[in-house]
């Protein structure tokens, strides 16, 4: 891993809330990296379903964590710590997004990355990991095309793995209206794939 | 089930929320049909590659900032 961040062997490892929390609350500076480190990466692409630019969620990102640090004294554990810290993300990156787009055209801002962070590189052999590594970039960039909700949802269930009740609570949605958006937003997806594999003559 | 209808319902096939009486039309209509088949192992594809997707991390400047931020905020606090 890059940029000295240390990723733990799996989720297994991870403390439960209540040691977490403790933590936190007492300044225990070690675990608070740890969720930095575990969360962030997680956090950005969400906020990037509601902002125009990866530096717009960056500073979404960094403003969640101050508002984390804030209030973890207020922390009542009616969700799990993670749950509550996404929401908190959701609702920042959602205001920061209306705000946007009263004042910038999307269009000339999208794609950009802030400076200074390398995109990771793929493992493997070299031709499959070039067509794997056209196929991610297609389906990154379809997943980018995506209305907000749709995106917000498919982001959290698929590229992060979150369960289904997880998502319909970080993103205060029922679980029809939950389905209905991961539906949408996969078809579209595989949309953008068939379209690949057509002028590929493939699978 | 025709194949507008079975496409509609492939998540919730794959979150198992399909009720008792769709399943086996859906599942059915899979085996029947070849273009569905494909469409299905397209769609599951698409999941698969999703979750492989590399996600950047927060870059060391803000990394640092929160931490000192957390730092900061903690030393203020009564013990």
């Amino acid at each position: 891993m890059s940029e000295g961040v240390v990723r733990l062997g799996g989720v297994t490892d991870f403390p439960p809330d209540p040691v977490i929390v403790a933590g936190l609350r007492n300044g225990d500076e070690e675990v608070f990296a740890l969720l930095l480190d575990e969360w962030s990466r997680g956090m950005l692409r969400l906020a990037r379903s509601y902002v125009s630019t990866a530096a717009s969620a960056e500073e979404v990102v960094q403003d969640t964590w101050l508002a984390v640090i804030r209030a973890v004294g207020t922390f009542e554990g009616r969700s799990s710590l993670r749950t509550w810290v996404y929401r908190i993300l959701v609702n920042t990156a959602r205001r920061r997004g209306e705000r946007e787009s009263r004042t910038i055209p999307v269009s000339s801002v999208d794609g950009e990355r802030p400076d200074g962070v390398p995109p990771e590189r793929a493992e493997g052999g070299p031709e499959g990991a070039a067509l794997a590594g056209e196929v991610r970039e297609l389906i990154d960039k379809a997943v980018g095309t995506l209305p907000s909700r749709q995106r917000a949802v498919i982001t959290l269930r698929d590229m992060e793995g979150y369960g289904s009740d997880e998502v319909c609570e970080i993103l205060s949605i029922s679980p029809a209206n939950q389905r209905v958006l991961l539906h949408r937003a996969r078809a579209a997806v595989r949309d953008h794939l068939a379209a690949y594999y057509d002028g590929k003559g493939g699978p | 089930m025709n194949c507008d209808e079975f496409a509609e319902l492939v998540t919730a096939y794959l979150d198992d929320a399909l009720d008792d009486s769709s399943r086996p039309l859906f599942l059915d209509h899979m085996a029947r049909c070849s273009g569905c088949t494909g469409y299905y192992g397209q769609f599951t594809t698409t999941i698969t590659v999703l979750g492989e997707l590399p996600a950047p991390g927060l870059s060391p400047k803000t990394r640092s900032h929160l931490l000192t931020a957390f730092r900061e905020a903690s030393s203020e606090k009564p013990e």
